[in-house]
Formats: C-alpha cells, sequence, structure tokens
C-alpha cells in the first residue's frame, strides 16, 4: 500500500528542549526540517522542570567546569563516559548564556547576572562542599526555558507538524536511517517523512512505573521505535527516583527545595540524613537520599497513618524567600497535598523520575551501535538527543539540573552535527526501501481488527505494577527474575490489545495503543538488563549484591565496569567498556562514592 | 476515602460518527483517591475509550486539558472533585471549533499569540556573557511570562469570540507585554506600532473574564492596561 510521502533534509521528532534546540540549530543553518510532536511543543514535559540547569557561571562563588565533571563522573557511579561528560561540562556556559539571549526570564543577582542556587551532588574543589551552580528562573526552569526556545523557533520559522505521531523508524537495506512513518492525529492519516537525517529528541520512558513524576506522554516513543528498529539500547537498568514526589500524587518536587535550604524528617523529626551522607546531608545525590528514605520507611520511622512517607520540612525559611524562589512549589503542595508549605511539611516518597539510559550516541549526538568489532559505530542518518538518548554523561545515576544541560548541549550537537552531514550529503535523497510504511501499516490494521485483546489501560497497569515492584529503588535477586517473565507475559498482551474506539479523528484510543507498544519495549530492556547486572551501581541496588568491606556500596568494577547493550532480538546482552578517557583532562580515578 | 457516584454531563461529538453533537449523561464511582477532575476523567476513558480530551503533566503546567468545567474554562488537572457541583458539565473550550469532544482546533488561538512576534528582539550583537539585569528589572516579568498558553483566557472573552481573527485575546496581549517589559527586548516601539489598531489591542473593554478563568492566576487585564496607557503616552 502507498502513502504519501513529504521530503524534507531533516526531521526532527519531539518538541521538548533537546528537539527545539536542535530545531534552532537546522533552521538557522537554513535546511528544511520538519519538526513532529504529539503535543504542542510547550506541552512537552521539558516544561515540568523546577530547579535548573548546572553550568559552572561561578555569578556567586568560584566555580569551575572541571569541578562540575568530576561530580557528575562522581554522580554517575563511574558508569558516565568521561569523553562526553568533560564536552557537557566545558559547553555548559555556552548554551546557558545562549538561552539568556533568547530571552530566558533567569532569577537575577543584585549584580544583575544570573541567579545561581545549591543542588544535589554538585560541589566545590572535587567534592568538597556544596556549590551554587543550578542557574534557575524561580522553581520554574524547565518552562522559562522551553517557553523560550520555542520563541527562537518561532523567531526561526520552523516548520512544525504538530499533534502527529511518529510510528516507526525507516532504516534502508544498508541500515542507514532515511525517514520515519508518522500519523497526523487529527486524522488518523499515515505519512512518510523521508529525510537525509532523523533525529529522535523523544524523551524519557518514566510511564513504565506506576509512581512517577512524569507526564502522561513520556511514553518512550523514540526508544521503542529505535528498539524495533534493531537498535540495542544502553543502559537501561538505570531509573532514576527523585527524592520527593508529592506522596499519593507522585507530582515532583524539585531538589531545589532542599537547595534552598529544606531539610528530610522521619517520624521522629530527625534530620536522617545526617546519618546517611554527613557531608552533603540533605544534597546527597539522588540515589543516595532515595535509598534512605525507603531505608527510614522500611525501618519503621516512615510518617502518616501507613508510614509510608516522609516529611520535607521549609517552615524555617522565611516566607517572603518562599514566594520568590519557590512559588510553583507552594502551589503544588496546596493543590495535591492540601499542605501550605509555609506553615506545614510536604509529604514526600521516592518516585520514578528519569531514565538514565536510552538510545546510545556519542557527544555529537550521532547514534552507535556495534558493527564489524567496533562497539561504537555511527548509524548514518540517525541521531538522538536528551532524555531518550545516553550519550552517556548520567551513567547510573544522574544529578539534579544535569538534565536540562544535556538537553541544550546535545541538542545543540546533534543539531551542529546533523548540517554538517546533510551539507556533505548529495543533493537527492538515499531512496526508500519500497515497503517504508508497511510495518506501522500493518500495527495499525492490527489494532483496527483485533477481537478478543486485553484492554490497554489494563495491560499497561499491569506493566507499571510489575515494574514498581520487581525493579524499584531496592531490587532483590528472585524479584527481578520473576518480573522478567511476568512483563514477558505482558508484552503478549500488549501484542494483542484491543480497542473499541475505531474512529479516524483524533483517536486517542489509538494512540495509547501506540504508546503501549512503546513503553512495552522499554520495560522489558529495563528489567532483563537490571535482571543480568549483578552489582550494585548507583540506582540499580540490588540485595546479592551487598555493601562489604570489599566492595564498597556492593559495586563490582572487576566484572561490572561496562555499559549494558540489550539487543530486542531474543533479549541478547552484550556490553561495551565505559570510556574512561576524557577530552583534555586526566581520567577521574575510580574511588568508592561517598557524601 | 468514601465511595460515591458522581454524575457526568459531556459534550460529545464524532465528527467520523455523528451527525451533531450531543451531551452525555454517564454516572461514575469513585472510590475516593481522584483527587482532581482530571483523575475522573481517566477512569472514565477507562470504561469508554472513545471519549476525548487532550491531557500531559496532570499538574498545570502544560497547559493541555483547558475545557469549560460547569460553565467556567479551566484545566481539568486543578479542578478538585471534593468540592466540584454535580452534575459536572463539561464542554469544550467556547468559541474555537471542535475537532472531537472535549478537543478544540486551536490554530486561532497560536496565530494570534504568533502574531505578536513572541520572541525577545534585540538587534545588538550579544555579549560574552549574560545581558545583565537587575532583580527590580526582572521581577517586572513575573506575572507575564508563567503563562502556559492553555487558552482558558482568550476563549472565556467575548471581544475573541467576535474577532478571533482580528483581536489578539488577552494570552497573546499578555506576552506582547511579557516583551514589552523585558529590559533586555530593543522593540518596544515596533511591538506598540504592531498593536495599533482598532481591533488587535482596543477591542479589550476589561470584562475581565480572562483574570477570573486563568489557572495560573495571571491577569491579562491588567497587562493590556498598561500598554494602553503606553500608547496613549505616547500619542501625547
Amino acid at each position: 500500500m502507498s502513502v504519501p510521502v513529504r521530503k524534507f533534509d531533516a526531521v526532527i521528532v519531539g518538541a521538548g528542549g533537546a528537539g527545539l534546540r536542535a530545531a534552532i540549530q537546522l533552521s538557522e543553518a537554513g535546511l528544511r526540517t520538519a519538526v513532529l510532536s504529539k503535543v504542542f511543543p510547550t506541552r512537552s514535559h521539558t516544561v515540568a522542570a523546577q530547579g535548573g540547569v548546572a553550568a559552572s557561571l561561578g555569578n556567586s562563588e568560584e566555580d569551575h567546569w572541571h569541578w562540575h565533571m568530576y561530580d557528575t563522573v562522581k554522580g554517575s557511579d563511574w558508569l558516565g563516559d568521561q569523553d562526553a561528560i568533560e564536552f557537557m561540562c566545558r559547553k555548559a556556559n555556552e548554551v546557558v548564556i545562549e538561552l539568556e539571549h533568547y530571552g530566558m526570564p533567569f532569577d537575577r543577582l543584585d549584580s544583575g547576572k544570573i541567579y545561581q542556587r545549591p543542588f544535589g551532588g554538585h560541589m566545590s574543589n572535587f567534592g568538597e562542599k556544596p556549590v551554587r551552580r543550578s542557574c534557575a528562573a524561580a522553581d520554574r526552569t524547565g518552562h522559562a526555558m522551553l517557553h523560550a526556545m520555542y520563541q527562537r523557533n518561532v523567531k526561526a520559522n520552523t516548520q512544525f507538524f504538530i499533534e502527529w505521531m511518529a510510528l516507526d523508524l525507516i532504516r534502508d537495506e544498508e541500515g542507514d536511517v532515511v525517514g520515519v512513518t508518522a500519523m497526523e492525529m487529527e486524522t488518523g492519516e499515515v505519512f512518510v517523512f523521508h529525510a537525509k537525517a532523523v533525529l529522535f529528541a523523544t524523551g524519557g520512558a518514566g510511564r513504565i512505573y506506576h509512581s512517577s513524576t512524569n507526564a502522561f506522554i513520556n511514553t518512550g516513543d523514540g526508544v521503542g521505535m529505535a528498539a524495533r528498529a534493531g537498535i540495542p539500547l544502553e543502559d537501561m537498568e538505570f531509573w532514576q527516583f527523585h527524592p520527593t514526589g508529592v506522596a499519593g500524587a507522585g507530582v515532583l518536587i524539585t531538589e531545589g527545595v532542599r537547595g534552598e535550604g529544606g531539610i528530610l524528617r522521619n517520624a521522629d523529626g530527625e534530620r536522617f540524613m545526617e546519618r546517611y551522607a554527613p557531608n552533603a546531608k540533605d544534597l546527597a545525590s539522588r540515589d543516595v537520599v532515595s535509598r534512605a528514605m525507603v531505608t527510614e520507611i522500611n525501618e519503621g520511622r516512615g510518617c502518616g497513618p501507613n508510614k509510608d512517607h516522609v516529611m520535607l520540612d521549609i517552615t524555617h525559611l522565611d516566607p517572603a524567600t518562599i514566594m520568590k524562589r519557590l512559588p510553583g512549589i507552594r502551589e503544588i503542595g496546596i493543590q495535591f497535598a492540601g499542605v501550605d508549605a509555609i506553615k506545614e511539611q510536604l509529604p514526600v516518597v521516592p518516585t520514578c523520575h528519569y531514565q538514565m539510559g536510552g538510545i546510545p550516541t556519542n557527544y555529537n549526538g550521532e547514534v552507535v551501535v556495534p558493527k564489524d568489532g567496533n562497539m561504537s559505530a555511527p548509524v548514518r542518518g540517525f541521531y538522538a538527543a536528551g532524555e531518550c538518548a545516553c550519550a552517556s554523561v548520567h551513567g547510573a545515576n544522574r544529578l539534579g539540573t544535569n538534565s536540562l544541560l544535556d538537553l541544550l548541549v546535545f541538542g545543540k550537537s546533534s543539531g551542529e552535527s546533523m548540517v554538517e552531514y546533510i551539507k556533505a550529503q548529495p543533493a537527492a535523497h538515499k531512496p526508500l526501501p519500497a515497503n517504508a510504511a508497511d510495518f506501522s501499516l500493518s500495527r495499525l490494521n492490527r489494532l483496527n481488527t483485533q477481537t478478543g485483546g486485553a484492554a490497554v489501560g489494563e495491560t499497561r497497569l499491569a506493566m507499571q505494577r510489575t515494574m514498581q515492584k520487581h525493579c524499584g529503588v531496592f531490587r532483590f535477586k528472585d524479584m527481578l527474575a520473576e518480573g522478567v517473565s511476568r512483563i514477558c507475559e505482558i508484552q503478549k498482551m500488549a501484542a494483542t490489545t484491543e480497542i473499541r474506539d475505531k474512529s479516524n479523528v483524533f483517536n486517542t484510543a489509538r494512540l495509547e495503543a501506540l504508546e503501549l507498544d512503546n513503553l512495552i519495549e522499554v520495560a522489558r530492556a529495563t528489567i532483563v538488563s537490571a535482571n543480568a547486572r549483578t552489582e550494585s551501581r548507583g540506582a540499580h541496588v540490588r540485595d546479592d549484591a551487598p555493601d562489604t568491606p570489599e566492595r564498597p556500596n556492593g559495586r563490582d568494577d572487576s566484572t561490572w565496569l561496562k555499559h549494558t547493550l540489550w539487543h530486542r532480538d531474543g533479549d541478547r546482552l552484550e556490553y561495551k567498556p565505559v570510556n574512561m578517557n576524557p577530552l583534555t583532562v586526566e581520567s577521574i580515578a575510580l574511588k568508592t562514592r561517598a557524601y | 476515602m468514601t465511595a460515591r457516584t458522581v454524575q457526568f454531563s459531556i459534550y460529545r461529538y464524532d465528527p467520523d460518527r455523528d451527525e451533531k453533537p450531543y451531551m452525555q449523561s454517564i454516572s461514575l464511582e469513585l472510590d475516593g483517591t481522584e483527587r482532581k477532575l482530571l483523575d475522573a476523567l481517566m477512569k472514565l476513558k477507562d470504561k469508554d475509550d472513545s471519549l476525548s480530551f487532550r491531557r500531559s503533566c496532570r499538574e498545570g503546567v502544560c497547559g493541555s486539558d483547558a475545557m469549560n468545567i460547569n460553565g467556567k474554562n479551566g484545566l481539568a488537572c486543578l479542578t478538585d472533585m471534593a468540592t466540584i457541583a454535580e452534575p459536572i458539565v463539561l464542554r469544550p473550550l467556547p468559541g474555537l471549533p471542535v475537532v472531537r469532544d472535549l478537543i478544540v482546533d486551536m490554530t486561532q488561538f497560536f496565530k494570534q499569540y504568533h502574531s505578536i512576534k513572541p520572541y525577545l528582539i534585540n538587534p545588538e550583537h550579544p555579549p560574552e556573557r549574560e545581558r545583565l539585569q537587575s532583580p527590580e528589572d526582572r521581577e517586572e516579568l513575573n506575572g507575564l511570562y508563567e503563562c502556559i498558553l492553555c487558552a482558558c483566557c482568550s476563549t472565556a472573552c467575548p471581544s475573541f469570540w467576535w474577532n478571533p481573527d482580528k483581536f489578539v485575546g488577552p494570552a497573546g496581549l499578555l506576552a506582547a507585554y511579557r516583551f514589552i517589559a523585558d529590559t533586555r527586548d530593543e522593540a518596544t516601539s515596533e511591538r506598540l506600532d504592531n498593536l495599533e489598531d482598532p481591533y488587535r489591542l482596543f477591542r479589550c473593554h476589561s470584562i475581565m473574564n480572562c483574570v477570573d478563568v486563568c489557572p495560573k492566576g495571571l491577569n491579562p487585564t491588567r497587562a493590556i492596561g498598561k500598554i494602553k496607557d503606553m500608547m496613549v503616552r505616547r500619542a501625547v
């Protein structure tokens, strides 16, 4: 069956921070670029980021990119690639200043410079004491940033396809990427977008978990599409649980609250982080704080009638500071916890927040896969940036404010790489394979004709509950193994989901079924990779790899200092080395991680 | 957490199937965990997957789930189920073409937003570091930059209903003032010229529906008043 074809130099899938930043690069270079997004750009999940973006501007006190790099490597529990981390930390000032020039309304210091606040894991002088590195617009940094970048794209005349859902990646016989299939949501019509280069900037898949800070749209669409197209996924076992989601509601409370002086307390009112991280205390790295919270709850010191959360206390802060620096948090407390944070403590619990793994890339945004003995061979025409990608800068645990930095730096670098690549290509596009849209059409046809299948909502809930129970903050050998077989069962259900709504007009039931196809790939990659990694590192902590004098924190560098690559085909796992060699400075040597 | 049954009356229209729109009465069993209207709507969608509405962040920052709730525009994710009056009457945002059920075509709304040049204009070559701005000057942007483009305000405005193609509407004008008020922007007179027209700005008659419905507590009428003041001042 033939479908209409639209031809562009470049196609960007996703219009969150990474996609919009790349689009600026491509549009300003004069290339014909289509940006596809399943929501209006300013509704992308970058909008929900609160606390800030890291850059060693040193506006309040001395800071240096090298210190930032050290913190990021340590935060990653040494699983991050040091070339990519150096690249990101060195570029931070440049991309943040650019944003300011685009018009981003950063908060200001009396000097007129960008306001900076402390954030978890960000320290001065190679881990000494917390440093003010997070550049913030109150507690609405993501909102201010996303709008500023959308606005810059309006100025650059970027061509958006809004409320278009990408379905599948198109690769030719040589494996090169030559486009995507996509559906216009308003009409249900399928198109082929034929391009010389494709960027996935589709965000994370936090909705594989039952309790998540993520928006409903965070369904790992790019990650799922890549997996179906034979691209392996990197380090998918590493998921960040943010310490402070509103208990019950899951809505995010920024770490910036602790940056401004907020304190976590258990049922006895004790500032328990002093016991777990004597130096950084409440501003230790997120995985450390989340585990401390769950330990407090498991040992009976949780709060509330079910003793199932802890309290975040800012009642000692000046109300004027709260209204100036954390106005959105006060609103969230009132809306979702029924608590005015100026007067009362907020009930919080670790909540799934960020996908550290993803589509493997280098720091130029090129997607890289094992090929002919090279573990990192670029896939021609294919790029990825932001949360869907794994560069890898976050390794086993991301530092707060490094996600907004990641999407700026790698959004820009992938955009630059694409400009360079496209300009070096012949004028004519590589031809599309004859059957370019068949796979997507067969998926849609299956959905339209399926009978006797499981409901989408029910299947999704089964997946989310399984992931929550079997692959959460603490992981257990037996539970992981059982989780793998349960997710495989649920994947069979997902393959036969049935929708009752068959309309072609803005069919959200169909969209949710297509999103579930992507989510389930991510869930499977996650639990299979987690089951195989028999050490504890960063956010991945297992009962059979405990903290011992021989293996502090349960980390096993002799066996596991390597990246996981999960192949969808037969759940095959292979591993590639971590790049311990930075671009210009000395390698940051392995060390036991403590805060 | 007590169970109860709530009554909904929801605007339904699928152009693929329905000759004309109708109001559907539905009752829903709640178990008490549904804090917000969006939670209840998600539950309704589990029962009837054809019920169509936009949603994303579920915390009031993305602006997707704006709709007309018991006669007043608002976000489903910020509407409390505990205090809402029954039956809960849900309609699409007024004044824009309906795509399906609670989903409206927002093209006209965004066209007006784009018409005010919603980006910083400063022809000078930017400095190597950030442009400096005092905390006081930055504070001028508070109450302006937080807009989430949900369209609650513009689609509550009678002037926008009458002239959606000519009147910029409260959301667009709030954005216009956001750039006028920014000390880093150098295009104030160009921006005022762009609005100097019997319709674009001056169709605002300070009815203040926009202020009444804004889910972020912003005040477009005040911003519009400031632009009008500037127009007057530069005329004399």
